[in-house]
């Protein structure tokens, strides 16, 4: 009921263990996530460390590791201070999920937890200025409830 | 403003602001399950995250819904959800082999 998460999905022509594997992989994180080099202890509570050429470096906690079916981890992006470790008020979570379609796999990415973060409105458009996208969940939700809103 | 909306009453009270085109607390408190007092608090809180806006009219506040605040959120998790796109894509990519 509120504008708490983020949630999109993607079917992939490969078995979901070849999905898992690029998606809990260190360098293939490398590939598809961070720029700059990643490290992953992939068991629940190790760390994953992603680093970008413009951005820096965020520590993520692993949360949950059930191969090859769902992969979660809390990381600090959305924060002034992303370096910080993952903990109440500064993180969101990140969830995989993988389920096979036939030789196919559905791979699922739910983003939440945004309603806790103490991050100003401020840091975040500071973070995020440049974004721009046709995606907007809140005045849907909004919308979905009322019938009409003014944009 | 997450924060704001994270609360099911809160959220009610811009919606029913919203369907109304305009309300004050006690004309909101007569439709939900709430008190006048409750409705009060909701509605500063609203009006510091930026979401609704208040016009002293006598001796009652006439609120009405900001949506400035809704459009520039709705479009920074527009962004978050395209970088999402993105890093399945890349995903695909990779694990289709090509």
């Amino acid at each position: 009921m509120s504008p708490d998460r983020i949630e999109r999905e993607i079917t992939i022509a490969a078995p979901v263990e070849r999905v898992w594997s690029v998606l809990t992989d260190a360098e293939h994180i490398n590939g598809w996530f961070a720029d700059d080099g990643a490290e992953l202890d992939l068991r629940p509570g190790g760390a994953l460390v992603m680093s970008w050429k413009k951005h820096g470096t965020t520590r993520a906690r692993v949360e949950a590791v059930e191969p090859p079916r769902r992969f979660a981890y809390r990381w600090t992006a959305h924060h002034a201070e992303q370096g910080a470790e993952p903990g109440e008020g500064n993180s969101t979570l990140v969830e995989f999920t993988l389920a096979p379609e036939g030789d196919a796999t559905r791979l699922r990415v739910v983003e939440s937890g945004f309603a806790v973060l103490a991050t100003t409105d401020e840091q975040r458009q500071g973070n995020y200025d440049d974004n721009v996208g046709g995606w907007k969940q809140v005045l849907e939700q909004l919308d979905a409830h009322v019938g009409r809103v003014a944009v | 403003m997450f924060g704001a909306l994270a609360d099911p009453t809160r959220w009610r009270v811009l919606t029913l602001l919203a369907e109304r085109g305009e309300g004050t607390a006690t004309t909101l408190a007569g439709e939900l399950p709430v008190s006048r007092v409750a409705v009060v608090k909701h509605l500063a809180v609203l009006d510091r995250a930026g979401l609704v806006e208040g016009r002293r009219a006598g001796r009652e506040v006439r609120y009405t819904v900001r949506t400035e605040q809704l459009d520039a959120t709705a479009r920074w998790m527009a962004g978050l959800a395209s970088q999402w796109d993105a890093r399945l894509a890349a995903i695909k990519r990779i694990a289709e082999g090509r």
